[in-house]
């Protein structure tokens, strides 16, 4: 049986199969951890696993909402969010990246005019794995969209 | 399929039938445009120009054109005059001056500024240029006159030259001859090429292009020549625009290496990449070309007002 090297939560959020190497930027743009919180947080990163190396996030006493998920979606195409109550896993969901993607990335096009204006951003999801987006205003590729999440 | 009531913001927002479609009116036109004919169709129709940067050609060729149609222009004389100076958002710029008018025509200095108005606007916009982004309607021109001078768009070797990173004018222009399945050569310094971007996307479309870096290379192949110019005011480092500024330079001798029966077209205003001595040669299409900026822009307009009996 192989070594349980990270504690269960009791209550929050576990996210699973984060590309490896992108637990850190998951962190990042989930603003984790929160200022003046003592929740605890936990990465595993290059476990190993059926599927290939992965990193792990386990967040006590926060539960992801929607807006959370699809963010991880731009970075992470293949996580999974698991939410926990009670030491048990209550809720499994894949992340799933939309067709479109509105408001949680900036255009890296300094001179786009959504970097100008006060409107929401929006890109074309043109590639998944990795993910590959598309400003719906300049046309602008976004390759290294961890760079670039709102 | 009829565009009536479409936004034109980018060329892609057009098929080659709309292109085709509209180069087939603005033929007819041509008499109209001259002001041989008189037409009242646009009567009562008015055209909101809205230029946040400066333009003559543009801005000139799209008045003409709805008052050759009937139609009545209002304008903004001044990019400083607008109400953005007091810190108007575009998009309540755009809903105000959308009820001013049946059409908008925009100029931006920002890319997607035209793609923005589209959403707020309550009447049709067309794109007369955002940033580095995309200029259709001189696209639409561009094309029009390579038809009116090679009799058809496809079969052509078209070289582009000159700032092909900032000119607006070049990214329209090599997605629609893409479009048509035209072959390009982009000639520019390495620092002006085509932007990696605009690259990928046409390889995406199967777009037939190679790269040089001179025009004496390329001019024995070349049936068009597309030369523009080295735009200093998109330089954020002056040093880097002196570095470019000059390279390429088009003139009688080169034109006598070239290709029998090549044309050289701009969008104009040239600083130096033609020789004026170029002007009074067979192959000096550029002035033809400022000139069909009227007929097609009419013959856009026509389809997007829906306009009837007009060619």
């Amino acid at each position: 049986m192989q070594e349980l090297k990270v504690q269960p939560i009791r209550n929050g959020t576990v996210i699973d199969h984060i590309t490896a190497g992108r637990a850190v930027a998951v962190m990042r743009i989930l603003g984790l951890p929160r200022p003046g919180s003592t929740s605890t947080i936990t990465a595993a990163m290059n476990v190993p696993s059926s599927r290939g190396r992965k990193d792990i996030l386990k967040i006590e006493d926060r539960e992801l909402d929607a807006n959370e998920v699809n963010k991880i979606a731009l970075i992470a195409p293949n996580a999974t969010i698991n939410i926990v109550r009670e030491y048990e896993v209550s809720r499994k969901e894949h992340v799933q990246l939309p067709e479109k993607v509105s408001g949680l990335v900036k255009c890296p096009n300094p001179n786009c005019v959504t970097n100008h204006e006060p409107v929401r951003t929006q890109f074309l999801v043109v590639a998944r794995d990795p993910v590959k987006l598309r400003c719906g205003y300049c046309d602008r590729e976004v390759a290294d969209v961890a760079d670039h999440v709102a | 399929m009829s565009f009536q009531g479409r936004h034109v913001c980018h060329i892609a927002d057009m098929t080659v039938a709309d292109v085709d479609r509209v180069l087939d009116a603005a033929e007819r036109l041509l008499p109209a445009a001259r002001g041989e004919r008189t037409l009242e169709a646009a009567k009562g129709k008015i055209l909101a120009t809205l230029f946040f940067e400066p333009s003559t050609r543009t801005r000139l060729s799209f008045e003409s054109a709805m008052h050759r149609l009937g139609g009545n222009v209002i304008s903004v004389a001044e990019p400083g005059s607008t109400s953005a100076t007091k810190g108007e958002t575009l998009a309540d710029t755009i809903r105000m001056v959308s009820s001013y008018g049946d059409v908008v025509v925009l100029r931006h200095p920002r890319e997607g500024a035209a793609r923005l108005a589209s959403r707020y606007s309550r009447v049709p916009v067309i794109n007369a240029g955002d940033g580095a982004g995309q200029h259709p309607t001189q696209t639409l021109t561009d094309l029009f006159t390579i038809r009116k001078a090679k009799g058809e768009i496809r079969p052509n070797t078209v070289t582009i030259a000159g700032d092909l990173k900032y000119g607006r004018t070049v990214h329209s222009l090599a997605q629609a001859l893409a479009m048509y399945g035209a072959e390009m050569v982009f000639v520019a310094p390495e620092s002006l090429q085509v932007p990696a971007d605009m690259r990928q996307h046409l390889d995406a479309m199967g777009a037939r292009y190679r790269l040089a870096s001179t025009l004496e290379e390329v001019v024995g192949e070349t049936d068009v020549l597309y030369m523009t110019r080295i735009q200093k005011e998109r330089f954020p480092d002056l040093d880097e625009y002196r570095k470019v500024a000059g390279v390429f330079r088009v003139t009688p001798s080169l034109l006598a290496e070239g290709k029998k029966g090549i044309v050289v077209l701009h969008p104009l205003p040239r600083v130096g990449e033609i020789d004026p001595a170029v002007d009074d040669t067979p192959a000096a299409k550029y002035f033809e070309q400022a000139a069909y900026g009227v007929p097609v822009r009419m013959a856009l307009l026509a389809e997007i007002l829906g306009l009837k009996g007009v060619a």
